[in-house]
């Protein structure tokens, strides 16, 4: 357990350092002026210009401002707009909205994926499983922001049954609308994934054991195959946290919440570069950290991982 | 003595369909394609939106540059099916006309990220060594970035320096190889050990031929499926990219651009919305159908 | 190791008459057992023997209720303790099973849940029919490890099921379906996927287990070997249809089957010098592919225009012997069988 532990943490280190240096790359190393996209519509102002040539060292080679870059990120400071605020900052004062958007969102992208893959794999081919995938291909496909867009008009606009934008601070129930349509899309991957295992496991010897053990069916599915089949969902669900950050920041951006996606949407509105670039730096650290506590979760599911 | 639980399912299967055993893999695959209805109306709307793309002026005389404002906003009427946008542009014009920025940039992006995922893969799935420990970690690294994330960074950072269609498609094809890259390595590490391989190997041919003639087209199968399944998840991305204003800019028409003008009029002026989003679904929505049915056709598994 | 066997008597323990059991449903079902008829006493020990897909293991799982939802059962009726199972409510079958009626499946790497411990998995039992609590399940769970020789039971109660090998899963399995001290057992190929020094010590338990409380066995094998030292009685299974019943002694030394005779001559002898076992030639048959004479006609060395075209009935050929063959007597009467 303990070597499991410390060899995933070993892992983390090359891609906490290549992810971190994809984006910072993606920012500051690409060919062309590194301040273009920077500083709104305009040309940066010399006295910025200066400044930043300072701050992010641009007369120095790339990797040694990557350097800088990481021990900047390990003090927390993500450097400060052209107008002046700092990032950190205002990235703090986003976090818990987003933290509380994704958490509801995962809680329904689990109750969702899960209730409804295992009736589907129960009985695979049926009315239910087939309805199932085939609403599950449409949802695939509305892109998120038609979806936000379109229930914000007809559960916001129409029916008046959510606030159409939500206040600061949110409340949870305010998040609900767009928890629901962030974990829509995700849900039908996690139910297909999640079907599959359970079929799977149903086929299994050790449910064909746990009926002969006169189990009853809640018993067979919901303790034998449902355990074994909850570790591939896991490893989707933590995956996935990526792909639900950056789903984040179009529905934040719909809904008008002011989380981290809010944040990079005003930023993108207001050509804000190094908002966005920290931004997105902090959405990825997080993501990094919370895939390593999805593998650590391993262990407790599945016992022959102690001993690997 | 195999256990008859598990034998017999697989033993009966056979012996009651005999016939398709002599066909080969993708023979088989497209005869079960052909049969599928789904696949036949996705290639409908394909086809339809494909000459919408080539040919827009057999869809709409109506230019959609031109816009008279006295419309603005005005609903769906006859002769202006989808209503006007609030520049008083035709809906529908635009509409028709956007499809082939749309499509393109999904068209390239998918080329793209299959050849620098395929040949990467290629690489390392063929030499092993440090060379695949390399590109298998970067691709991990790679994988792990959300593509809209990554995208964000990039053309947030390059700014409105043009570009438009290939800008876009060059940017969703630098981060989105990975998946095909992953793919490959793995087509090819289970047919370089192959027999048919190591006799060729044997009798002294090329690592290039070897490569080219046996690795490559028994790797084809599995890429075309994803090919297909991310052509879909590109015009996806591209829309919201439009929508959050960094990917395709007016003048050029696509349907994120439409829906992002439309936005803000959503609850006065609500069909400027719709109908872009509802064709665009309909595009993926096709994509998605026909990439999962190739998909089924081509997994012996799910049969 | 010998000398197991037990005179049986009393009421049958478990009746099966005519018991049918098919793949998939309607016109396309393929038929997998046929006509099985079939009785276990208390305390007897019933081998069912044939090759792999002749239907034995279909036909225990059609009595456990537990087939995959693929197959069914097409026809007969299953008697357990004087009650009838097929019309039984599906409740009360599920209470019997694991209780009244246990199985022991052949050791497979999941035949055991990976993902529970061995300890947690026999207490189940305990906890699911009973209603015990962890604390009793657990103590009754180690009792039970004890007794099917699992050492150091205390500490290995926590352990799973990939820290076990082969024999031990096989033991751990035992114990959970003799933890309710049922009536009547099924072991379907307990031994087959050990290794050979363990097949006895398996098999050992298993039928010492079996006297000690008086319990009915059905043991299905495709080893002759294992039948003659165990079985009261032996049903010689092929293509899904009964060939040959009698006493394990009986049909090793004298069978009435060229089917039953060929799979006697395959039981290596300590004494004999044969290197290399006969193997029967040809390729097994499935009931769906039998034509309408004898299932075993296309392999069998004594086949006569009759046997393509008429099935035999399975009749009695001395007291206590059935066999289905046009020429049972015929073989009864051919001594040339290689084994002395």
């Amino acid at each position: 357990m303990t070597g499991y532990i410390l060899r995933r943490l070993l892992q983390f280190i090359p891609v906490f350092l290549g992810t971190t240096f994809i984006v910072f790359f993606l920012a500051w190393g690409m060919p062309g002026d590194p301040l273009a996209g920077k500083c709104g519509d305009r040309e940066c102002p010399d006295a910025f210009v200066a400044a930043a040539t300072e701050e992010f060292k641009l007369d120095r080679p790339l990797i040694v401002r990557y350097g800088y870059y990481l021990a900047d990120l390990g003090r927390g400071y993500l450097g400060r707009s052209f107008t002046g605020r700092d990032v950190s900052e205002q990235l703090l004062a986003a976090f818990p909205a987003t933290i509380r958007l994704a958490l509801l969102a995962v809680l329904i992208e689990v109750l969702l994926g899960v209730t409804i893959g295992v009736f589907a794999a129960l009985r695979p081919g049926r009315t239910f499983d087939t309805a199932t995938t085939l609403i599950g291909l449409v949802i695939i496909a509305f892109p998120g922001f038609v979806v936000a867009n379109l229930a914000q008009l007809v559960f916001g606009v129409r029916l008046g049954w959510f606030p159409v934008t939500v206040s600061d601070p949110t409340s949870l129930c305010e998040l609900l609308l767009p928890a629901i349509v962030l974990a829509l899309a995700h849900q039908v991957t996690l139910s297909r994934l999640t079907r599959s295992a359970v079929i799977e496991s149903m086929q299994s010897d050790y449910v064909r054991t746990a009926r002969t053990k006169g189990l009853s069916e809640a018993r067979v599915v919901g303790v034998h195959a449902l355990r074994n089949s909850l570790i591939p969902a896991v490893t989707y669900v933590g995956k996935d946290i990526g792909g639900l950050m950056a789903g984040a920041v179009v529905v934040e951006g719909v809904f008008n919440i002011s989380g981290v996606g809010g944040l990079i949407v005003q930023s993108i509105r207001s050509h804000d570069g190094i908002t966005i670039v920290g931004a997105v730096t902090v959405i990825v650290v997080a993501y990094l950290v919370i895939n390593l506590l999805v593998d650590l979760s391993y262990a407790l599911l599945d016992p022959r991982i102690h001993y690997d | 003595m195999t256990d008859l639980l598990q034998a017999t399912p697989r033993a009966a299967k056979d012996g009651v369909e005999p016939r398709r055993r002599n066909r080969s893999l993708t023979g088989e695959a497209l005869a079960l394609l052909g049969r599928s209805p789904l696949v036949w109306v996705a290639l409908v709307v394909l086809a339809i939106l494909a000459a919408m793309a080539i040919a827009p002026g057999l869809f709409t005389n109506v230019d959609p540059q031109r816009c008279i404002l006295l419309n603005s906003r005005k609903p769906p009427a006859y002769g202006s099916w989808f209503g006007f946008d609030i520049q008083g542009c035709d809906v529908f014009a635009r509409t028709v006309y956007g499809a082939r920025a749309s499509l393109a940039v999904a068209l390239l992006a998918t080329l793209g990220s299959t050849l620098i995922g395929g040949a990467l893969g290629l690489v390392a799935g063929f030499n092993g060594g440090i060379i695949d420990a390399v590109i298998s970690r970067v691709t991990d690294v790679v994988l792990g970035l959300p593509t809209l994330l990554g995208a964000i960074v990039i053309l947030a950072t390059l700014g409105n320096t043009g570009g438009g269609v290939l800008r876009l498609a060059l940017v969703l094809s630098l981060l989105g190889w990975a998946t095909e890259a992953r793919l490959m390595r793995a087509s090819v590490l289970q047919i370089r050990n192959a027999e048919y391989v190591r006799a060729a190997r044997v009798a002294g041919a090329s690592s290039l031929w070897i490569a080219l003639r046996h690795v490559l087209p028994n790797a084809v199968a599995p890429l075309l499926v994803l090919a297909t399944l991310s052509l879909g998840s590109y015009v996806g991305t591209e829309a919201t990219l439009s929508y959050l204003g960094l990917g395709l800019q007016p003048p050029t028409i696509s349907w994120g651009t439409a829906i992002s003008d439309a936005q803000p009029y959503l609850a006065s002026a609500p069909h400027m919305l719709m109908f872009p989003s509802l064709v665009l679904t309909v595009t993926v929505l096709a994509l998605v159908m026909l990439g999962e049915a190739v998909r089924r056709a081509f997994d012996p598994r799910s049969r | 190791m010998i000398g197991f066997k037990t005179t049986s008597g009393g009421e049958p323990l478990l009746e099966v008459e005519a018991l049918s059991v098919a793949l998939g449903r309607g016109a396309g079902a393929i038929p997998i057992v046929a006509d099985l008829s079939f009785q276990v006493r208390p305390g007897e020990v019933v081998a069912v023997i044939g090759e792999s897909g002749a239907g034995k293991s279909m036909s225990a799982l059609a009595i456990m209720d537990i087939l995959p939802p693929t197959a069914g059962v097409t026809g007969g009726s299953i008697r357990f303790m004087g009650e009838d199972l097929l019309t039984m409510p599906a409740q009360r079958r599920r209470m019997l099973r694991g209780s009244r009626m246990a199985m022991v499946h052949q050791d497979a790497p999941t035949a055991l849940n990976p993902v529970y411990s061995i300890g947690w998995q026999i207490a189940e039992m305990f906890r699911v029919h009973r209603g015990a609590t962890a604390a009793d399940a657990r103590r009754e769970a180690i009792a039970l490890m004890k007794k099917v020789g699992l050492p150091n039971a205390e500490e290995r109660a926590g352990a799973y099921p990939h820290q076990f090998s082969g024999g031990m899963r096989q033991r751990a399995m035992i114990a959970m379906a003799i933890a309710l001290e049922p009536a009547f057992l099924i072991a379907d190929e307990p031994t087959t996927a050990l290794d050979v020094t363990v097949q006895r010590q398996i098999l050992d338990l298993l039928v010492g287990l079996q006297q000690e409380r008086g319990m009915g066995l059905l043991l299905i094998t495709h080893d002759f070997g294992v039948v003659a030292e165990v079985a009261d009685r032996v049903i010689v299974l092929y293509a899904g249809r009964v060939v040959e019943t009698g006493t394990p002694d009986a049909i090793l030394t004298n069978p009435a089957h060229p089917y039953a005779r060929a799979l006697a001559a395959c039981v290596p002898h300590l004494d004999s010098s044969v290197e290399t076992l006969p193997s029967i030639p040809g390729m097994s048959a499935s009931l769906a592919t039998a034509g309408p004479g004898c299932a075993f006609a296309p392999r069998c060395p004594l086949r006569r225009p009759i046997c393509l075209e008429t099935r035999p009935a399975l009749r009695e050929i001395a007291p206590g012997r059935r066999a289905a063959c046009h020429f049972s007597e015929e073989v009864l009467a051919d001594d040339s069988r290689a084994v002395a």
